[in-house]
């Protein structure tokens, strides 16, 4: 095991001395760290995405420099905001508003070029939406597999991710020069926005052209906090009956919790919530302190993004539904009683 | 104009109501005797492509449904599904059981197939629901130098024939991007209602081709970057029991921090 990581690692200082062409002071200090990492961050509006930071916080498990890397119009404020974020030596940011839409037909080729020209070691990045459909066009343009979702890094080049809709967790080990890699956001938590004090650089612009256009997005609006990141959520299923009565009962609630608000997809199919709203294999992971449901059954696919909760408490009339098999509190009871009457009690 | 050549990849996967269970030497997931099925997205992904045949939204029509699978024998079964649900014709590239490609390796594949057969449209699955890693429509994309948008919730075709309008699932809610021909596309969920096979069809399906070759037949080089070390369990979570009522719910959340 120690040879082999041995030879790797060299084959890595190998990797970074061509790589890294005509400045000997870079690939020197490439032999001392070995190990260079490109988290990307995402911005929107002007404003750094702080759950992106994640990212950094995954390359800092990783040892060697970490580079932030971020890309739109008027990018200024954000690659400030970026520089300052705690463990992130050099900032490479790219101002081109044909950025600002997130598409992966030129983002990808933007990156492949910054990546070549920075020589690093790995690229790590959110699997979020535009995590997801960016970096596997990164990856095949640099002949590499991706490895999605991960959940821990063993070491440099060995890392955990659950497969199966969470229901089996494989360690993979990648023979591939660059590691391109998208975190799961909960299982890295942001680096701190402050302490950092990152030298900027601008990167390079290939400036691809897009065969494909933003038209148009219809983000739900809401006051609550973010699914994705709350540190409580309640969700609502099937037994909830309506839109109307979701709305009714599962919103009082989620606000005497100051949680955010999520549904099962049997709720989001029959128009009781938004798609957005969705947590599981297919809608969004979850890890809150507190994910309270109600009238959820607790199929597998429902599970698998929520079941790393810190307390799964749970609201169902059918006393042998699979949800109360992984809930810390179970309460059997119709949840158009008991649902108000917590909200209430909460209140009080 | 000419019409419509879509390419849909399908995988047999565990089927998605089956808890899978790892097996004993932590290697892999167990799937002998275990019950398969089509990944659920590329069920979708077959729908709407028959569906744009059916419904004629395409002005030039569709011209041929090619359906591609990647796996052991068995999934024959899936390509026979997929031809019983609309599709025209099968390619099967067939691998031993458990030496199925990575990502990487199956949009290699597709390219070359998407080069052979003059495809025009790639409708694939976001994800399938074993490896869970949503990688080969993009990298598909990224190695043709085409278009692509993912998790679609909505396909709609321009009267020109060219373009093509998708709304697309993303964190927060859709977005909509038009994209030109040839393009890929990935299906999610709430793209459409995938229909149950008939009888008929499914006989009919019989008579339908699959032509078998394997990944060297394609000038792939299919090999793997990731060696899988180990598979576990997840650990299991200790379900705390129930409470009486309410009031047993508050104290029980307080006592356990979480309010």
């Amino acid at each position: 095991m120690i040879s082999r990581s041995g030879i790797s690692v060299l084959r890595q200082a190998r990797t970074q001395l061509r790589t890294a062409g005509p400045t000997p002071v870079a690939s020197l200090s490439a032999l001392a760290r070995l190990l260079s990492s490109l988290a990307v961050l995402e911005q929107k509006d002007g404003k750094l995405n702080q759950g992106s930071l994640g990212a950094i916080t995954a390359a800092k498990k990783l040892g060697g420099s970490i580079t932030g890397f971020v890309a739109g119009g008027n990018i200024k404020g954000v690659a400030e905001e970026a520089s300052k974020v705690s463990g992130i030596e050099k900032v490479v940011s790219v101002d081109n508003s044909a950025y600002d839409k997130q598409l992966p037909e030129n983002y990808a080729p933007l990156l492949v070029e910054n990546i070549k020209k920075g020589g690093y070691t790995h690229i790590i990045m959110g699997h979020t939406a535009f995590g997801k459909s960016l970096m596997p066009r990164v990856a095949a343009l640099l002949d590499v597999q991706q490895i999605s979702d991960i959940t821990a890094i063993e070491d440099e080049k060995t890392f955990v991710r659950p497969i199966y809709a969470g229901n089996a967790i494989a360690t993979v080990e990648s023979s591939d020069d660059i590691k391109i890699i998208t975190i799961r956001g909960t299982a890295f938590a942001a680096a701190e926005a402050e302490g950092g004090s990152a030298s900027m650089e601008h990167g390079a612009d290939p400036k691809a052209e897009s065969t494909t256009e933003w038209v148009s997005e219809n983000l739900a609006k809401s006051d609550r906090p973010d699914l994705a990141t709350a540190g409580k959520v309640v969700s609502g299923g099937r037994g909830l009956k309506s839109k109307e009565e979701f709305d009714r009962i599962m919103l009082p609630l989620a606000d005497a919790l100051g949680a955010a608000v999520g549904a099962s997809r049997a709720a989001v199919d029959s128009g009781y919530a938004d798609n957005s709203l969705q947590v599981g294999q297919t809608g969004k992971v979850v890890a809150p302190q507190l994910y309270l449901c109600a009238g959820i059954s607790g199929a597998i696919q429902h599970l698998a993004g929520m079941k790393d909760s810190k307390v799964i408490a749970a609201i169902n009339k059918d006393a042998d539904a699979p949800i109360f098999q992984v809930a810390d509190v179970g309460l059997v009871g119709d949840l158009f009683d008991k649902v108000p009457e917590l909200t209430e009690k909460l209140n009080k | 104009m000419s019409g419509l050549r879509i390419l849909v990849p399908v995988k047999r996967v565990i089927d998605y109501a089956v808890k899978p269970r790892v097996n004993k030497a932590q290697t892999a997931v167990e799937t002998a005797g275990v019950k398969h099925s089509m990944n659920p997205f590329d069920e979708l992904s077959i729908e709407e492509s028959v569906r744009i045949r059916e419904k004629k939204t395409y002005p030039s029509g569709v011209e041929d449904i090619l359906a591609f699978s990647c796996g052991p024998p068995k999934s024959a079964d899936i390509l026979r599904t997929a031809m019983a649900m609309g599709a025209d014709r099968s390619i099967h590239v067939e691998v031993k059981e458990g030496d199925e490609p990575e990502p990487l390796g199956v949009a290699k594949m597709l390219k070359a197939v998407v080069e052979k057969e003059k495809i025009n449209l790639v409708f694939l699955g976001k994800q399938s629901i074993d490896d869970d890693a949503g990688q080969t429509g993009q990298m598909l994309a990224g190695l043709l130098g085409w278009g692509q948008a993912t998790q679609a919730s909505k396909v709609t075709f321009d009267g020109d024939g060219k373009g093509v309008t998708v709304e697309k699932e993303v964190d927060g809610g859709t977005e909509t991007v038009k994209g030109v021909l040839p393009m890929i596309i990935t299906a999610d969920l709430r793209l459409n209602e995938p229909r149950y096979a008939s009888l008929p069809n499914i006989m009919k399906a019989k008579k339908k081709k699959i032509e078998k070759m394997a990944a060297r037949d394609l000038g792939v080089d299919v090999g793997r970057r990731l060696k899988t070390l180990k598979v576990i369990e997840p650990p299991p979570r200790q379900g705390g029991g129930k409470v009486e009522d309410v009031d047993g719910m508050i104290a029980k959340l307080k006592e356990l921090g979480a309010i």
